[in-house]
């Protein structure tokens, strides 16, 4: 497993537990992990959860705007919870609104919204 | 840029990606001890975490240091690095400026994110940054 | 200006402290800044007597021969005191120039001291004089400096609490929030009130929030910069943003100033906004029977 967070798996969908301070190399392992783990285990839903961290700069808001992409295009629909507010005043600061990826304030919001969709 | 008296509250050596994690650390700490709001040290960590990468990816690894200073009370910090340097700051502090590993957003979004910003570069001669911010 | 050469000064604080503390005294009397009416002669004297002993003990390390850095560590004794007194004074009501002119009214008694020692040497009389008015004139600067720090932080605390009472968060309903802007929304505020926001939705664990601009003046591009830069924000959370009172005036202007809103969902008034939020945390509102005969 990979040093930079938990991957947890429960019915399809993919939970994962990103932990703070994390290495650049970490998260781009978890890159890897979590595509593979994708496809191994037919997730149709993946849910990253960023509580835990206390800042997201360009390089890790990269990793998570990948992350959503790459899920994507393996049938996975990804969210990013938990994000705290003043991360994401940072993030918009610096201009990267993570356009292209799903996002809600909890695991369970998450996990609801897959369920109505029937993916969870 | 001119070092303030004293010594540093905090010298971290930006050698391998670990110590990008140490920097962040540092300051987040020294933050935490000065009372900093939530926001205030979210922000100035990210600029922090933005140009300790610079150094490290771009300036070939460099030094961070940290100054707690008063009157009123606010967080400092110098990151030099040896590296190549910077031939056109101007193009290197607008966003969309390519480099290996961010999105081009780092040096003009650290910018952004802090109260005072300062940064001296010359090709060959090294890249020095100075950031500060309230609390 | 070396130790040795500052000798003058330094032996008349020495043989003469009292002397020159009641001569400081005598002179903040004569210019009307010793402040009677608010302390007594046995607490300014004590205030006096310890700033002139920490200078007398700063005179000793300092190094003169360049421009008096008060920051440095040789005076640090003397601006720990200084800033004792000047808030011990302050806190009373003394004026920033009452204090300045505190300070400088140390200059004259000195003088007249090198002056009665110095008699046979000029030369060296206007040196220590310049050198001690140098001194002198640093610190009241210093006062200065230390005032406008204060009152800078003052402000910054009463904009901090006008902000907060300015940008109230309202809840709706279960998990609909409303925050209704009003006057200008510079970026100072913009700030505050995408943090109060951001901090209600976790509070409220909200879903949807309604940011009302109908009580906002002008609709400038920085102003919808400052808009959508919320929206995003929130929804980085993983709530959504209804932008609610565009009018129609508001709505060409910003389709004139180019401003594209996205994928942020808008409304033309808060009860348009009231009920798009109801329909997504899934209520209606529906009219009861007319039961009235």
């Amino acid at each position: 497993m990979s040093e930079a967070a938990s991957i947890y798996s429960v019915d399809k969908v993919l939970l994962v537990a990103i932990r703070d301070n994390i290495t650049d190399t970490d998260i781009i392992n978890l890159q890897e992990e979590l595509s593979e783990r994708i496809v191994s285990q037919k997730a149709r839903g993946v849910v990253i959860d960023i509580a835990a961290l206390e800042i997201v700069d360009t390089f890790v808001g990269r990793i998570l705007a990948q992350l959503s992409a790459i899920s994507r295009l393996l049938a996975a629909e990804t969210y990013i919870v938990g994000m705290r507010p003043a991360v994401a005043m940072t993030l918009v600061e610096l201009d990267m609104d993570l356009a292209g990826s799903r996002t809600a304030l909890s695991l369970s919001h998450a996990l609801r919204a897959l369920k109505a969709k029937g993916l969870a | 840029m001119n070092r303030p008296p004293g010594e540093p509250a905090a010298r971290v050596e930006l050698c391998r990606e670990r110590d990008l994690a140490a920097a962040r650390l540092a300051v987040s700490k020294l933050l935490d001890a000065m009372g900093a709001r939530a926001l205030r040290k979210t922000r100035f960590v990210t600029a922090v975490s933005e140009i300790a990468r610079n150094a490290l990816d771009h300036g070939g690894g460099g030094t961070l240091e940290v100054w707690q200073l008063a009157r009123p009370a606010r967080i400092r910090v110098l990151c030099r690095d040896a590296g190549p340097g910077i031939a056109d700051l101007e193009l290197a502090l607008t966003d969309g400026f390519s480099t290996a590993r961010s999105m081009g957003k780092g040096l003009g979004g650290a910018r952004r994110l802090v109260d005072e910003f300062r940064i001296e570069s010359r090709p060959g001669g090294g890249t020095t940054v100075e950031m500060v911010s309230k609390l | 200006m070396t130790a040795a050469q500052m000798s003058e000064v330094q032996t008349i604080l020495a043989e003469e402290f009292e002397a020159v503390l009641e001569a400081w005294f005598a002179t903040q009397k004569r210019e009307g800044v010793r402040r009677p009416d608010l302390f007594s002669d046995a607490e300014s004297r004590r205030q006096l007597s310890e700033l002139l002993r920490a200078f007398a003990a700063a005179l000793q390390q300092a190094d003169l021969s360049t421009a008096v850095d008060i920051e440095a560590e040789a005076w640090s004794d003397l601006r720990l005191a200084l800033s004792e007194v000047t808030l011990v004074r302050t806190e009373r009501g003394v004026a920033p120039w009452e204090m300045t002119a505190f300070v400088l009214a140390l200059k004259q008694p000195v003088a007249s001291l090198l002056q009665e020692r110095l008699s046979d040497d000029t030369g060296r009389l206007l040196q220590e004089v310049s050198d001690f008015g140098r001194v002198v004139d640093a610190f009241a600067m210093h006062i200065n400096e230390h005032f406008i720090a204060e009152r800078d932080e003052i402000i910054d605390r009463q904009r901090a609490e006008m902000m907060e009472l300015s940008t109230p968060v309202v809840q709706l309903w279960e998990r609909v929030l409303t925050i209704p802007l009003i006057g200008t929304l510079d970026s100072m505020r913009a700030q505050e009130v995408m943090e109060n926001l951001l901090n209600a939705i976790v509070e409220h664990q909200a879903e949807v929030v309604i940011v009302d601009i109908t009580g906002v003046r002008v609709v400038d591009t920085q102003v919808a910069q400052h808009l959508l830069r919320t929206a995003a924000a929130v929804r980085l959370m993983g709530a959504e943003a209804i932008i609610s009172g565009i009018s129609p005036k508001i709505a060409q202007t910003m389709v004139e100033l180019g401003v594209d809103v996205g994928e942020v969902t808008t409304r033309p008034t808060i009860r348009a906004a009231l009920a798009e939020a109801f329909r997504r945390v899934g209520f209606s509102i529906a009219r009861i029977e007319d039961t009235r005969v």
